[in-house]
């Protein structure tokens, strides 16, 4: 730095009605907005997030065009099978925004400003949900009006108001949001971004494949209250065997999902930084 | 004001902070000092709320820190270890804590102006050097116009006219009124700034007391020096219980426990000629180093062994 001049210290005097600020829900809120905005991670994973949800649209020109059709082929299902890829996406996602406060020491400053801490937490998770429900649902919405365009000469078109569609459509979002609460809440758990990313992979996609490689009537009664398999039968359209129901799928990782914040608000809470 | 009353941490065997009790006063620039890892990076992250004590019990204003619902206008922290996202703005740093308590964008643009960080602030925090990096730290600390400025090593990294410059700033705080507190390793540092001082050493007190009184102490039994030509016969009339006499050289005395106005006059009396007769006084530094050096044994476990502790009520 070259030379500063001494200023003298400007005081803060607060506006004639305006009463100095605190932590507020909705302070702490406008923070983490700004927080999740103003690093470049967020812009790169939610775009990358999005045009995979679009993958279904590929999916289903390719699938219509080659012969035979499978019989039981469901356009709803193929409008949101971008889910599958862009779900990574947002998980890390997710582990970061937590993580990146831990790596880089910024936590200190989050919770030296709110002390409480608890609720820097809800601020951000409730900040980070939104942004993607509401990002998923564009894309999911996208998908799903492409995907039945691509399939309308083959006999194969949904509409939005087809019995489950709109519940399908909806749920990929839902199940993305909820993948990213998950991500955040391991994040916050590990404090460490490495140790978090692992750790939710290893929740969402290897778990699936360690349960599969047993015998079939162990892993038939527990897959479907796998964590990513529960909240897959949110986002389907076709009911497979051996899989919840979108409700009770839905009801099960919410319960993870609890599960997982409660531990991680209880260890912000207690443990120093 | 920041109250520490009793307070230890352990982290598992090691003992970082043990039964510490001292308090920053409003009004005048309290240093902190010890040698590295005696316990001050620890203190202040307790004031802070980011550590819990072990035992005993940190306020700020007399308040657990952790109760405020406005902190950044009670303390405004500078801590050693980084506290930015580096892939973010100054200014967006700076932004996203002012909205935690709802400050306006106003307030964001007074602060970076105040520590000089305009052409810098839509910069990314990670390409900053150590200085531009310690005065967007002050910048977040001065944020909510705190009553309390506490902060760890604020010259790290700062060029000389950046030390002058904090310097002034602290003293401008401390003069509004504000409890400043602010560590170093370094007595120098703080001889400039520091009116008082606290200082640690393996976690425990040695002393509070004010930087004047530091130095007087320390220079306590420093002795005084006198050059006569008449050193010899001075010599033989000085020898008595409890003095000692050392020479170094010809017509030049080291004399110790007696004082310089008693040599004096003795040396009238006998109508001896004296060329210099000085008062020998340690440097702060000096007095500091004897200070942490020794701090094993000038902290022995009973109370008694303790009168340097001046508790502030």
């Amino acid at each position: 730095m070259s030379a500063t001049t001494i200023t003298p210290h400007p005081r803060l005097r607060p506006a004639a009605g305006r009463a100095p600020g605190r932590v507020t829900p909705g302070n702490l809120v406008r923070s983490e907005w700004t927080k999740l905005w103003t690093v470049r991670s967020t812009r790169w994973s939610l775009l990358a997030a999005f045009l995979l949800m679009l993958s279904g649209i590929a999916i289903a020109a390719i699938r219509v065009n080659s012969h035979p059709i499978p019989a039981h082929l469901s356009s709803i299902d193929m409008s949101v099978a971008g889910y599958h890829f862009a779900e990574l996406a947002i998980a890390v996602l997710g582990v970061m925004v937590i993580t990146g406060e831990y790596a880089t020491g910024m936590i200190r400053s989050s919770l030296m400003a709110a002390p409480r801490r608890l609720p820097v937490l809800w601020a951000k998770l409730a900040v980070f949900a939104a942004v993607t429900l509401v990002t998923m649902l564009v894309a999911s919405f996208i998908a799903f009006f492409a995907v039945q365009a691509v399939v309308s000469g083959h006999g194969l078109q949904h509409a939005i108001t087809d019995q489950n569609a709109l519940r399908t459509v909806i749920g990929a979002a839902v199940l993305m949001a909820g993948v990213g609460v998950l991500g955040t809440a391991v994040g916050a758990l590990t404090r460490n971004t490495a140790a978090g990313i692992s750790s939710v992979v290893a929740l969402l996609w290897v778990l699936p494949v360690v349960i599969s490689l047993l015998p079939s009537s162990i892993s038939n009664s527990v897959n479907p209250y796998l964590p990513s398999n529960a909240i897959a039968s949110l986002a389907s359209n076709t009911r497979a065997a051996h899989t919840l129901g979108p409700w009770a799928g839905l009801a099960v990782f919410a319960g993870y999902a609890a599960v997982l914040l409660a531990v991680a608000a209880v260890r912000l809470r207690r443990r120093d930084v | 004001m920041i109250e520490i009353t009793h307070a230890t941490k352990r982290y598992g065997e090691k003992t970082a902070v043990d039964d510490l009790t001292f308090a920053v006063r409003p009004g005048v620039v309290t240093g902190f000092l010890g040698p590295n890892g005696a316990g001050k990076s620890t203190t202040m992250r307790m004031i802070v709320g980011l550590s819990e004590p072990t035992s005993g019990t940190v306020t700020v204003n007399g308040h657990a820190y952790r109760e405020f619902t406005a902190p950044l206008h009670e303390v405004g922290a500078l801590l050693e270890a980084r506290a930015v996202h580096t892939g973010r703005s100054a200014y967006n740093h700076l932004l996203a804590l002012a909205q935690t308590h709802g400050l306006p964008r106003s307030r964001v643009d007074e602060v970076i102006s105040l520590v000089g960080l305009e052409p810098v602030a839509r910069k990314r925090v990670g390409g900053f050097s150590l200085g531009m990096g310690q005065r967007l730290g002050i910048a977040a600390a001065l944020l909510g116009d705190p009553e309390v400025v506490m902060l760890d090593e604020p010259t790290n990294g700062l060029d000389p006219d950046g030390i002058r410059w904090i310097r002034e700033l602290l003293k401008g705080l401390a003069d509004e009124g504000r409890t400043v507190f602010l560590s170093s390793h370094l007595m120098s540092e703080l001889a400039q700034t520091a009116e008082h001082v606290i200082v640690i050493g393996r976690g425990r007190l040695i002393a509070d007391t004010s930087v004047a009184d530091l130095v007087a102490r320390a220079s306590d039994g420093a002795g005084v020096m006198v050059r006569s030509p008449d050193a010899t016969r001075l010599r033989e009339l000085l020898a008595g219980p409890g003095v000692s006499v050392r020479s170094g050289e010809r017509e030049l005395l080291e004399v110790h426990g007696t004082s310089s106005a008693e040599i004096g006059a003795l040396a009238a009396r006998h109508g001896l000629v004296l060329h210099e007769l000085t008062p020998q006084t340690a440097s702060l530094e000096e007095a500091y180093m004897t200070l942490t050096h020794d701090s094993v044994e000038y902290l022995a476990p009973s109370e008694e062994d303790r009168p340097l502790m001046e508790i502030a009520a």
